[in-house]
């Protein structure tokens, strides 16, 4: 308990990803691994857990009051950070990345920990597949997209991309984005025999971060998502995966 | 007694003394694997966490404190690390009534229920939703940043005696968890004692404030919380010490424990069993930890070791 764990950050950078993800970039860097994340405070609003999407960033889509605050935030100003907490992804020489809008944000510093990636970035149009640019320009990287719309690459689900991807060639498989896509990730991968080597990105409502107050355990085996997660293997999830989740007061919530 | 009058089994390098594996223990009416229980707050949110922590060597769980209505809680930041504790304020999140299906796995597991209200009625009415559920509940009385709540009654000696009386009348064995932030704790004891109460529980967070000196503003989103961890351990001992002269039923020990010597000096002091809350910081692991130095070898004699109840209050010399 002899770790101090609270710095106050300055914003030093804010960038536009997409039309709905903002990228802020502190003047702090954190030794972190990929998928590791911190607990942003936002002085007056609350206090929430976001993957760092670098050592010195995190990748904010605004859903609810505490990210509306934060993607609104302006160079200069001062926000809290608590971390960085987490398991992380377990990286190879060769990884296969598959993310869902926002849900890339915690895969983005594979690409530069790993020999090489194939990266499939799944977003509602174009202009929503985050990281796109950036990642085009990695050597190490190669990228499949599916849009909702059709608008760029793959017409469809992301998920889609799977079974065409010799999933069974990578090292390391790891998934991040909204919880039904992982679901249907989960589905894909298992049917090409390769899914209790897959990792999930879980995201739970969280209160401590520490793995203290319980907010964010999970069924069935009542795994901590802020210390012994956020990163879980295919096999250490059940039947909460994919059906429902608690709130803030520990209610379940479908979906 | 003093211990030391006994011929004990003792670590080599200290003089510590070695508990006997408890066999049919049972503390405050509730049978219990060994001395060392969960404390309210920690990890006691879903049925699943609370089964995870029996797993991992809990000799009991207290359940997140469950209320007469859902609260989401306070805005955060709720928790806040810092050298020797842990400040917090979470504002009594709960699921209310729904709580009762994260228990249906539980059945026949050592599991208290902890409650709050508002008043009495509140209480008993909380308390009867968990009938078929409960080993024992353990009134919360002493959170010390909830308004209405929790340390607004335990710090009332009528109220707390009131409050247990509803609970009581209703069968189960009762604890009552008391708050720091009070004169004269023996007379809060006293009265849940009075009340009916089978055991009290020492101390709830002692309430507590840190700064952000950048931001010009409490680090806390509700400003003040409770403090915890080892930094208050000194304060917890001094608090069960005088409730074990005061009072005559058992007391359980909580704040700060976090090591197996932690749990001899509490039960020095005057307590029977003890809740861990903080330390899961460390380790989720902590219970079997403190289990492995606290109790004799399972390769010894289970006669050899000392008879826990012989050591409660040994320090009253």
């Amino acid at each position: 308990m002899s770790k101090l764990l609270s710095d106050i950050v300055t914003i030093q950078e804010v960038k536009q990803e997409t039309p709905s993800v903002t990228t802020l970039i502190f003047n702090h860097r954190y030794a972190a691994k990929p998928g590791q994340f911190v607990m942003v405070w936002i002085p007056g609003i609350d206090e929430v857990p976001m993957a760092l999407s670098a050592p010195d960033a995190i990748s904010v889509q605004a859903i609810g009051d505490a990210t509306m605050a934060l993607s609104s935030m302006k160079v200069g100003e001062k926000i809290g950070i608590r971390g960085p907490f987490g398991n992380g992804f377990s990286l190879a020489k060769r990884v296969l990345c598959v993310g869902g809008g926002v849900g890339l944000a915690p895969l983005r510093m594979i690409a530069s920990n790993c020999d090489e990636a194939l990266y499939l970035i799944g977003g509602r149009d174009q202009s929503e597949l985050l990281y796109l640019n950036e990642l085009m320009s990695n050597p190490a990287v190669t990228i499949k997209a599916a849009t909702d719309n059709g608008t760029y690459g793959h017409h469809g689900f992301v998920t889609e991309l799977i079974a065409l991807s010799d999933p069974d060639s990578f090292d390391a498989i790891c998934v991040c984005g909204p919880e039904m896509m992982m679901k249907n990730a989960y589905l894909a991968f298992e049917a090409c025999g390769v899914v209790n080597r897959v990792q999930f990105s879980i995201h739970r409502y969280m209160k401590c971060g520490a793995g203290v107050c319980g907010s964010c355990c999970m069924d069935p085996h009542g795994y901590r998502v802020c210390t012994d997660g956020p990163v879980f293997y295919a096999y250490e999830l059940g039947d909460e995966f994919g059906e429902y989740h608690r709130d803030a007061a520990g209610r379940r919530v479908k979906g | 007694m003093h211990p030391t009058q006994y011929n004990l089994p003792t670590d080599s390098n200290t003089s510590h003394f070695f508990l006997q594996r408890p066999s049919n223990l049972v503390i405050g009416g509730v049978p219990l694997r060994n001395h060392l229980i969960l404390a309210a707050g920690v990890l006691g949110t879903c049925g699943s966490s609370l089964a995870r922590i029996l797993r991992l060597g809990a000799g009991g769980v207290v359940t997140k404190s469950i209320g007469p209505e859902p609260r989401e809680g306070h805005a955060g930041p709720c928790f806040y690390q810092m050298e020797g504790g842990v400040l917090n304020a979470m504002g009594l999140p709960n699921p209310s009534k729904e709580f009762v299906q994260e228990l249906k796995d539980l059945t026949g597991e050592p599991v208290i229920i902890s409650i709050f209200g508002g008043n009495p009625g509140e209480f008993a009415e909380v308390a009867s939703w968990f009938l078929d559920r409960a080993c024992a509940f353990e009134l919360n009385v002493s959170c010390p940043h909830a308004e209405g709540y929790g340390a607004q009654i335990g710090s009332n000696p009528e109220l707390v005696h009131a409050c247990t009386r509803a609970v009581a009348a209703l069968g189960k064995p009762v604890w009552v968890k008391l708050t720091p932030n009070v004169t004269d704790i023996c007379a809060i004891g006293l009265a849940a004692e009075q009340g009916g109460a089978a055991a009290l529980v020492a101390i709830n967070t002692v309430k507590a404030l840190r700064i952000s000196i950048p931001l010009q503003r409490p680090v806390l989103g509700h400003g003040i919380g409770g403090l915890s961890g080892p930094a208050i351990f000194p304060i917890a001992l001094r608090c069960v010490f005088e409730l074990h002269a005061a009072c005559s039923i058992p007391i359980i020990g909580c704040g700060g424990i976090s090591s197996a010597d932690d749990v001899r000096e509490m039960m020095l002091a005057g307590a029977s069993a003890v809740e861990i809350g903080s330390a899961v910081l460390e380790s989720v692991t902590i219970f079997n930890d403190i289990v492995s130095e606290l109790y004799v070898s399972e390769e010894n004699d289970p006669d050899m070791g000392i008879d826990a109840a012989l050591i409660v209050g040994g320090a009253h010399v």
